[in-house]
């Protein structure tokens, strides 16, 4: 099946996931143990299953994978309106972020079916039944769908993301051609919900040293704004063997990107300059 | 430390595979496959240059089944890389980083590395007679 763009679901897929034993490579803490089914009411008529990954801090005890049974007709189209309806309705320890519930904050970010994608903007219909739903990959979690974005959010901090220049500002504002405006189109949109940098293999097994591609799309969209004058440090800062290189073009992130953002070819972008500013 | 008791999330264990992640991991995995396949070569070559003797025993491993499956995973192996290789030269330079681009191009990596491997062992096996 050819993807033209990161909201077609992957129907096509031999595997649900990677041919890999559950507790492949995972440390006795993070071992996922079977949890609890809450059953449909018996008046229920249009019941869906999902299966949620549940951690609480203060019981001692591993994760777990919670079944909910919920009634669509009494609940609203979006897997976001399942976990409120959940936590209003049948278990009010559900935790999750979420704010706008429109698709431009980047808080429900979380893993549905096996992918990365914002929980506001997934429809329900288009899940599996049963619909799995994980917190980010490969974060620690802090409880349930909550992940600790404390490192990801160091790794922006990294990269000096705000403008940087030498020259006086202006009474005004600071002009720029509709064409250098332009350049940052498909770059300024990133809501930093980190569903690329997650959904990257590269990240899951470098992400102490390798930026990630939400930081580094972030990185690019800086070096290419005309009214910034730090891209010869800005690329001093990223010229390292972790940092930018550690990217593969495994294209995880273009994939999974849900505002249709494609971070994998602002990384190549990147690397080009880092070529042309040697010669 | 409080902090190391969390839980990791889980990322392999449940990502679901897609073309992207798929050859990319492929690409890893056959070119591991081509670097021990090449210590294979060599201990052929060196057969050959040892006499008739030692020839023939490699020649007799290489047409067992276990000898075929090797050679027909490596010659995948080579084809595969070469194909997929290819593509991230083109990445490399800039081109082919829209979506259903990426798409079309890894599942022709996918069709070209099965028809040249057929089309060499179809060959190979016509050679042989």
């Amino acid at each position: 099946m050819l993807v033209r763009s990161s909201d077609q679901l992957p129907r096509t897929t031999v595997l649900k996931r990677f041919p890999v034993p559950r507790n492949f490579e995972v440390s006795p803490e993070s071992r996922i143990e079977a949890g609890d089914t809450w059953h449909a009411p018996a008046d229920a008529t249009r019941v869906k299953r999902f299966e949620i990954y549940r951690y609480d801090p203060d019981s001692g005890r591993n994760p777990r994978i919670d079944t909910f049974e919920i009634d669509l007709n009494t609940c609203g189209p979006m897997v976001l309106d399942v976990l409120i309806k959940i936590k209003n309705e049948i278990d009010p320890t559900l935790t999750f972020r979420r704010s706008c519930r429109e698709g431009v904050c980047g808080s429900c970010s979380m893993n549905i079916d096996g992918t990365n994608w914002l929980a506001c903007t997934r429809f329900v219909s288009d899940t599996a039944e049963p619909a799995t739903i994980y917190p980010l990959n490969r974060l620690r979690v802090i409880k349930d769908l909550v992940p600790d974005l404390t490192h990801l959010l160091a790794q922006y901090e990294l990269i000096e993301p705000w403008l940087q220049s030498a020259t006086p500002a202006p009474e005004k504002e600071r002009i720029q051609s509709p064409d250098d405006r332009g350049k940052v189109d498909g770059l300024y949109e990133c809501i930093l919900c980190f569903c690329c940098t997650s959904g990257c293999p590269s990240h899951w097994w470098n992400g102490d040293r390798f930026l990630g591609p939400a930081v580094l799309l972030q990185a690019y969209r800086w070096l290419i704004d005309s009214r910034d004058e730090a891209a010869g440090d800005r690329l001093d800062n990223l010229e390292d063997p972790f940092r930018l290189y550690r990217c593969h073009t495994i294209l995880n992130c273009t994939r999974t990107c849900p505002k249709g953002l494609n971070p994998g070819k602002a990384i190549a972008s990147i690397k080009r300059m880092m070529v042309e500013r040697r010669s | 430390m409080e902090r190391d008791t969390r839980p990791l999330s889980p990322s392999l264990q449940i990502y679901r595979p897609q073309l992207t992640s798929v050859l990319s991991f492929g690409h890893r995995i056959t070119g591991i496959a081509l670097s021990v396949g090449t210590v294979g070569l060599v201990v052929w070559l060196i057969a050959a240059a040892a006499g008739p003797h030692a020839y023939s025993t490699v020649q007799a491993f290489m047409r067992s089944w276990l000898g075929f499956v090797l050679l027909f995973g490596w010659s995948f192996s080579f084809f595969f890389h070469l194909c997929n290789g290819i593509r991230h030269l083109a990445w490399d330079a800039g081109y082919g980083f829209e979506l259903r681009t990426i798409y079309a191009s890894g599942w022709a990596v996918v069709a070209a590395s099965a028809f040249l491997t057929a089309a060499a062992w179809v060959a190979g096996l016509f050679a042989v007679g």
